[in-house]
Formats: structure tokens, C-alpha cells, sequence
């Protein structure tokens, strides 16, 4: 890559690396998503191949879209917001390069392998243990550089963007050792060193906590950087994210129980994590209002500016699936939920309209500047607002069609006759699902589609930065 | 001492100190101070060593009319 556009002080050129990577792997994940989303609608699509099953390839997307996207995403912002908050160039150009090429290959790897078929078995980390001592050599490589940036910042101050950053990922470290640890028997197998209920348990502090720091902090240190920058005025209250931050970060990890209602878990335990997960709300709510009040005095922004638009439509998509969790982790709405589409249809108005929205506000924000331009200055602004559209139109689609089959299929499944017998055969709510499965295609190419609009604009402001510079130079 | 109550004084203890964190970070002495450290995104040039060539190079060049919003 061109290093004619690095910047004096800073290593802008592994911030350009990983931005670019988040377009390449947002598109490669989600197509992955379309494809497995149209096998359910029409299950010939899998070709009677087993690379190409459902059961193969759903790991392959989550991997994708959740640590090869929203993973390059974190990278590329928080190395660039740690530079420019703490006003020092990062701690190792050397550990920098290593996170990038460790991390692509990481991604690389779990390309290859969840296809064959080599997996854990556990959600979220279903990468074998070769893999997973890569992920956390890298891992601490990145958290050592990172750390060590704010160490030697010349802001004496650290911004409320990098403390998100860090709790995300130190926690992170934490969860990933914590839960893959397992005994090898060859080179692609290994087993949990946890049984039964204590492994479910293990997996699910893991599973919830990806959620509540990779998914949540890291683009909370997104948002307490990009929302201002983008809105041109400081953020609504710096003394709320200060108790935005402490009441996050220790309330998340209580939470992870949830997911395991009326299952072998102590009772107890399934109410604490209900409690706690009500709990969070709070917090969650609080950071929401705070990133949504920057705007306060500057909500006409929003008739002209599509990036914005991105950055404050993913907040309210934060706030509404924020609002969903707490109620569905309520057990008595949990009973009704668990192990339909209801979850799904939740996990991805986090996933789309949160963290890929956020994600996508904050690159449209920071790649002109890797190549010469304004903050936000792309080739095209009406292309960014077709992206809008398309997103935000995607997304609806998706969660609404999830929403129906899900309480369609909670309903069916617990209707019983007057002697006793359940109404519905399990293959009944299977094919009543059928035109949810459609609409939940249509929605995820819609999204997409919005995603190729976006390279073809990165890839137009990029050729456009270098041959004006050329010209110039000429 | 019995478990529970270590947990019942952990439990305390952690809600006190987070309603220490809320009465640090509210309290008007620092009101000012976290002000300032609200500004910190604003306090670097957004410029890139390069900007002035690809400016100038794109006025001569540029004929498109959907450019940014500035």
C-alpha cells in the first residue's frame, strides 16, 4: 500500500490497513450470511455439499462478520483514536504489523477450517486450539500496544474512548483464555477442560461477555470518539460516560446465565443472571442518551450529513435491542423466546443496526482522512446516503420478519390440545416460517448490497486521493 | 466468617464504590476540569501532510458535483 498519504507523528498506515479490511471482510461475512439465510429459505441451496451446509458455514459467518469485520473495525479505530486522544505515535510499528498480519491470518485460517468441518463446538469459538493460541498471542500483542501507546501519551488526561477500548480489550484476553482452555488430542481436535453445566456455564460468561465487550464496549470507545467528531461538538456529558463506563464494564459479566433458562443451571444462578441483565439497562440507556444529546443544538446536521445519520440510527438501534435483551432475558418472556428465530432476529438488530451501522458511520468518517481528504469526504455523499437507506431499510426487513417467526414459533410450539397432545408438529412451525426466511434474504442482500456500494466508493476515493496526488506531484 | 457474608459485605462494598465514582465524577470541583477532557477530540489538526497537493489537484481536476458536504 501507497505510504504517500502517512502522517508525520502517527502510524496511519496500519489504521488504513485495518479500515480497508473492514470493508473486504463486512462484505465476505455478510455474503456468507445471505447465502446461509437463502439455504433455510431453499435448503437445496447447500448442493448436497458438506463445505457448503448450514451447519459448517453459520460458524464461518458469525467468525466473519463478529472478529474478521467488526474485529478490523475495533483495530482500525482504536489505533487511530488512542493516537490522536493520547497525542503519541503508537507504542511498536513492529507489534503494530503483527497484530494486522496475525489477525488476517487468523481470519484466513478460520475460513479454512470451519468449512471442513473442524470445530470446538463452542458458540462464538469454534476455532481448534492451533488457532486460538494465535488468537491470543495476537491478542496480547495488540493489547500491549495499545496500553503502551497510553502510557507514553503526551495528554495527560486519557479520553473516555480508550478506556472503553481497554476494558474491551482486557476482558477479552480474559474470556478467550479463559474459555478455550481444552486438552489436544491431535493437531485439529481438542476437548473443554470443563463438564457438563460447568462448561455451559463457562461457554455462556464467554459468549455474553463477547457480546458485552467486543461487541459493545469496543464500539462504545467508537462512539464516544466518532459521535463528536462527526456532530462538531463535544460529547453531552463527560460525567455521565465516566459512570457510563464503571457501571458498564462491572455489570456486563454478571449477565451470561441468561442464556441458559430452564437448562441443568442451579435456579438460583438463571434468576441472578435475570436480575442482572434488568440491571443493565441502566447503563446501557445512559450511554445511549449520551451519544444521542451530542446532537443536541446540531440535529439539523442530520438533513445533510449521511454519516451522522449512520452514527445516531445505530444509537438507536443500541437502544432498542438494549431494551429487547433485558425483557427476553426475563424468564417467563424467555420461555416463550428461547430457541427461536425471536433471538436471532435480536442478535442482529444489535449486530446490524448497532455495531455494523457504528462501524460503518466511523469509516466513512476516517478513510478520506488515510488519503489526504476531510473527515468524511468521500468520492460520493449521495452514494453514502443510498448506503444509508439500504442499511437502515435491511435491517428493518431482517428483525421484523425475526420477530413474526419467532412468537409464531413460540406460540406453535407451546399450544396444546384439550387432552393434553401439543397442536403443531414440530415441522409445521418449520414450514410456517417459510415466507419470514424470504423476507429475512431480501433484507440481508438489501444490506449487502449496501456494503458493495460502499467499496466501490472506497475504492473511488482512494484512486482519486492517489492520482491527485500524482498530478500534484508531477 | 461465614461465605455469605463476606458476599454480603463484597456486594456492599462494590455499591459503595460505585457510588464514590458518581459522587467524584459529579462533584462541582471537577466540573470544569471534565469540561476540558470533553474537548480532547477537538484538540488535533485534521489535516493530512498531503492535503494541500490533493486539494489544489482536485479543483483543477474535479468535475464532479456530489462531492462532501463542505
Amino acid at each position: 500500500m501507497s505510504t504517500a498519504f502517512d502522517h508525520p507523528v502517527y502510524n496511519y498506515k496500519v489504521v488504513k490497513q485495518f479500515a480497508i479490511m473492514t470493508v473486504v471482510w463486512g462484505i465476505v461475512g455478510m455474503a456468507v450470511g445471505v447465502l446461509i439465510a437463502a439455504q433455510l429459505a431453499w435448503p437445496a441451496l447447500n448442493f448436497d455439499t458438506p463445505w457448503l451446509s448450514f451447519g459448517r458455514l453459520r460458524p464461518l459467518h458469525t467468525n466473519a462478520v463478529i472478529f474478521a469485520f467488526g474485529g478490523s473495525a475495533l483495530f482500525a479505530t482504536s489505533y487511530y483514536v488512542v493516537q490522536r486522544t493520547c497525542q503519541a505515535r503508537l507504542f511498536s510499528d513492529t507489534l503494530a504489523s503483527f497484530t494486522f498480519w496475525g489477525w488476517n491470518l487468523v481470519i484466513v485460517l478460520a475460513a479454512i477450517t470451519l468449512p471442513m468441518g473442524l470445530t470446538s463446538t463452542k458458540e462464538y469459538a469454534e476455532l481448534e486450539w492451533p488457532i486460538d493460541i494465535l488468537i491470543a498471542i495476537v491478542w496480547v500483542a495488540y493489547c500491549v500496544n495499545f496500553l503502551g501507546t497510553i502510557t507514553k501519551r503526551k495528554q495527560p488526561h486519557i479520553y473516555v474512548a480508550n478506556w472503553f477500548f481497554a476494558a474491551f480489550m482486557i476482558m477479552i484476553a480474559v474470556l478467550h483464555i479463559g474459555n478455550n482452555l481444552a486438552l489436544p488430542v491431535t493437531l485439529t481436535k481438542s476437548y473443554s477442560i470443563y463438564a457438563g453445566t460447568v462448561d455451559a456455564m463457562v461457554q455462556w460468561w464467554y459468549g455474553h461477555n463477547a457480546v458485552g465487550f467486543f461487541l459493545t464496549a469496543g464500539f462504545l470507545g467508537i462512539m464516544y470518539y466518532f459521535v463528536p467528531k462527526q456532530a462538531e461538538r463535544p460529547v453531552y456529558s463527560y460525567r455521565l460516560s465516566i459512570v457510563h463506563f464503571w457501571a458498564l464494564i462491572s455489570l456486563y459479566v454478571w449477565a451470561g446465565a441468561h442464556h441458559l433458562h430452564y437448562s441443568a443451571l442451579p435456579d438460583w444462578a438463571q434468576t441472578a443472571g435475570m436480575v442482572m441483565s434488568l440491571v443493565l439497562l441502566a447503563p446501557s440507556w445512559g450511554g445511549m442518551i449520551n451519544g444521542m444529546m451530542t446532537l443536541s443544538g446540531a440535529w439539523h446536521k442530520l438533513r445533510t450529513d449521511p454519516i451522522l445519520r449512520f452514527l445516531v440510527v445505530s444509537l438507536s438501534f443500541y437502544g432498542m435491542s438494549t431494551f429487547e435483551g433485558p425483557m427476553m432475558s426475563i424468564k417467563t418472556v424467555n420461555a416463550l423466546s428461547h430457541n427461536t428465530d425471536w433471538t436471532i432476529g435480536h442478535v442482529h438488530s444489535g449486530a446490524l443496526g448497532w455495531v455494523a451501522m457504528v462501524s460503518i458511520g466511523a469509516m466513512y468518517h476516517l478513510i478520506p482522512i488515510m488519503f489526504g481528504r476531510k473527515a468524511g469526504e468521500m468520492y460520493s455523499t449521495s452514494l453514502i446516503n443510498t448506503h444509508f437507506w439500504l442499511a437502515t431499510i435491511g435491517t428493518v426487513l431482517y428483525i421484523a420478519a425475526m420477530w413474526v417467526n419467532g412468537i409464531m414459533q413460540g406460540l406453535m410450539w407451546r399450544a396444546v390440545n384439550a387432552d393434553g397432545t401439543l397442536t403443531y408438529s414440530f415441522v409445521q412451525s418449520v414450514e410456517a416460517s417459510h415466507p419470514g426466511y424470504v423476507v429475512r434474504v431480501i433484507g440481508g442482500a438489501l444490506f449487502l448490497t449496501g456494503m458493495l456500494i460502499m467499496a466501490y466508493n472506497v475504492y473511488k476515493t482512494v484512486s482519486d486521493s492517489n492520482k491527485a496526488l500524482a498530478a500534484a506531484q508531477a | 466468617m461465614d461465605i455469605n457474608v463476606i458476599r454480603g459485605l463484597g456486594t456492599v462494598f462494590a455499591l459503595f464504590a460505585f457510588l464514590c465514582i458518581v459522587a467524584w465524577a459529579y462533584s462541582s470541583r471537577r466540573k470544569d476540569r471534565f469540561e476540558d477532557d470533553g474537548m480532547i477530540p477537538f484538540q488535533e489538526d485534521d489535516d493530512m501532510p498531503n492535503k494541500e497537493a490533493v486539494d489544489s489537484s482536485s479543483k483543477q481536476n474535479n468535475t464532479r458535483d456530489d462531492k462532501g458536504s463542505e
